[in-house]
């Protein structure tokens, strides 16, 4: 098992340089130079400044120097400092991290705790109501824009209703809460983005846990189970559901990225100080640094998704171990 | 075609794209407003028979708005998908037919493609380029290919050992023509579902986009951008919100189902174990 998890680990490491050196190219897509405001365009400033500004952030030098100058700082988690505030791009994203993963982590054991059940169910009662309503309600999910089902339940839940707060992550009062008051108050400031964050992912894995349990359910050891007189609970849950969870583990790793992805939507509509939000002010304000820094640790949490997905998936399944090809 | 003419569902979203290719195409005559046509007089108007779907803040149709901006839809999901097939086909044909250390490489490159969250690679291009209709286009097709490169490379892989290919071999065709002429048109089918199921993530990825404005720009209408207008005044004019969802929600449904109706058809083996 370490030997596999070993072995993976030195897989990735291309793939990282990888995902640096595309997170660099894309930003370099930028026509001019990200000083050009404060000395091309500005006539007061003289060319001696604006040569020296360039050499303060390196951009007299050839592009490759300055990938690896950027590679060499970004092993260390040093993003180079915001073009907006001048804080350092590391601060600013370790800040708002935090809530991202509570909110994506949080939706993932949600969609786990009901998409597992409704695929077992609707493939071990295929054809019936529940099959058929969850079908339907899978193709939906697959269909609907996230942001607009985000706002149709904003509107019922937090206007019409008045039940859950309307955006952000904590009252305002918040500072006089006890504890368990604070934590009941974020829970409530996070019941909507979660769910819909789920909603979404939901379709997925419902429908693979589906598939895949149909595909199990005919394999000749489930006949051999049942012949042999265990009883369906048995059957399913300890025999059928052990196989058919690899597929799904796999799906698991894939839908980081879109669950990442979806974060800057669903923050941006409920107001929440995430990365997904900071990723979409930087955008809007071109700060370059800030999006490079949060590009980059978006592809290696999606990177570290599909490694502990590989982990998970091997320790399921022996066979991958053995033969040692994760493909 | 029989198996995929009884799949009622595939059937009626075929016949709902078909509407809105119509809508698209003669819009001038569905619509009876002019798409940017300001009218002080009715800001804001529910929907009535003088506009059915109600008016947004500036008092512009939104029936006409929805009828203009599938045109945007339209584009982007056919041409994004378009750039996405010709990548994907081209690029897994040559990995899947060259094998060895080309296609290593190139695989890898697709899992280094598939780390990145599309969405944030797509702002982040925006970000350094314009938001204009064409890089949209250009940047949700080339950052969506890899699905179909994996899938033409593994069609090409078991298409490549077979007989008819050798024969070709033989007679002395160059690996041009057989992967153009041979593997290509016989690893396009599966092609062709991900292709459907792509456009409706492309138009959701466009409205998306739009919604946050940074996808299309106004005045041009798009569903997305409709929305946005719909955000702020939600409280009081449901119909911004719910009739551009709606048809969103409607076209991309249509795709996926229709993709599924088309996987269906192609590979009736899989129809058959999936109902049995």
């Amino acid at each position: 098992m370490l030997r596999y998890i070993a072995k993976r680990l030195i897989g990735l490491v291309p793939v990282f340089f990888g995902i640096t050196l595309i997170s660099f190219f894309v930003i370099h897509l930028a026509p001019g130079k990200p000083t050009d405001v404060d000395t091309s365009l500005n006539p007061k400033v003289s060319y001696e400044a604006r040569m020296r500004l360039e050499k303060l952030y390196g951009f007299d030098k050839p592009i490759h120097v300055q990938y690896l100058n950027w590679l060499k700082a970004f092993v260390f988690f040093d993003f180079g400092s915001s073009f907006v505030d001048g804080r350092p791009v590391a601060e600013k994203i370790a800040e708002r991290i935090p809530v991202t993963l509570l909110i994506n982590i949080s939706s993932m054991i949600l969609m786990l705790s009901i998409g597992i059940p409704l695929g077992i169910l609707s493939a071990v009662k295929r054809g019936s109501l529940l099959d058929r309503t969850t079908t339907i309600v899978t193709f939906i999910g697959f269909s609907v824009p996230e942001f607009w089902l985000a706002l149709l339940l904003m509107s019922f839940f937090a206007i019409t209703l008045g039940w859950l707060p309307i955006s952000g992550i904590k009252s305002l009062d918040f500072e006089y809460y006890s504890l368990a008051g604070k934590i009941l108050d974020v829970a409530r400031h996070l019941v909507l983005p979660v769910a819909i964050a789920a909603f979404g992912s939901l379709a997925g894995i419902s429908r693979y846990t589906r598939s895949a349990m149909i595909g199990v359910i005919h394999q000749d050891y489930i006949r051999s189970a049942r012949a042999k007189g265990l009883s369906e609970r048995i059957v399913i849950y300890r025999h059928a559901l052990k196989n058919a969870m690899l597929p799904v583990i796999t799906i698991l790793g894939l839908s980081v990225p879109g669950l990442i992805g979806g974060s800057v939507i669903f923050e941006s509509i409920f107001a929440i100080p995430g990365m997904g939000r900071l990723f979409y002010e930087s955008v809007m304000a071109r700060d370059y640094s800030t999006i490079m820094g949060i590009l980059s640790i978006g592809a290696i949490l999606t990177l570290l998704g599909n490694f502990l997905a590989d982990i998970a998936y091997s320790y399921a399944d022996p066979r991958i171990r053995v033969t040692g090809s994760g493909e | 075609m029989k198996t995929f003419l009884k799949n009622k569902a595939a059937f009626a979203s075929l016949l709902f794209i078909a509407m809105i290719i119509l809508f698209a195409f003669f819009a001038p005559l569905v619509a009876r407003h002019d798409p940017s046509a300001i009218d002080t007089n009715s800001i804001l108007a529910a929907p009535s028979g003088a506009h059915i779907f109600g008016t947004d803040t500036l008092g512009r149709d939104i029936f006409a708005r929805i009828v203009y901006g599938s045109r945007i839809s339209l584009a982007i999901g056919f041409i994004a998908v378009g750039i996405a097939v010709l990548i994907g086909t081209v690029f897994g044909s040559i990995a899947g037919y060259y094998g060895g250390k080309a296609d290593s490489i190139m695989m890898r490159f697709v899992d280094i493609m598939l780390c990145f969250p599309a969405f944030f690679l797509i702002l982040a291009v925006i970000a350094v380029l314009e938001p204009s209709i064409f890089n949209i286009m250009a940047v949700i097709g080339l950052t969506s290919w890899m699905g179909v490169a994996r899938l033409v490379r593994a069609e090409v892989m078991t298409l490549k050992e077979r007989d008819f290919v050798w024969a070709s071999k033989v007679m002395g065709a160059s690996d041009t023509w057989i992967i153009a002429r041979h593997l290509i048109p016989n690893a396009i089918g599966p092609v062709f579902v991900s292709a459907t199921l792509g456009i409706g993530g492309a138009i959701l990825t466009e409205s998306a986009l739009s919604f946050l404005g940074i996808g299309v720009q106004p005045p041009t209408p798009s569903w997305g951008n409709i929305l946005m207008d719909g955000k702020s005044t939600l409280g009081v004019a449901w119909w911004l919100t719910i009739f551009p969802g709606l048809f969103i929600l409607f076209t991309v449904l249509s795709y996926n189902l229709l993709g599924e109706g088309l996987r269906d058809a192609l590979e009736p083996k899989l129809k058959e174990l999936s109902t049995k």
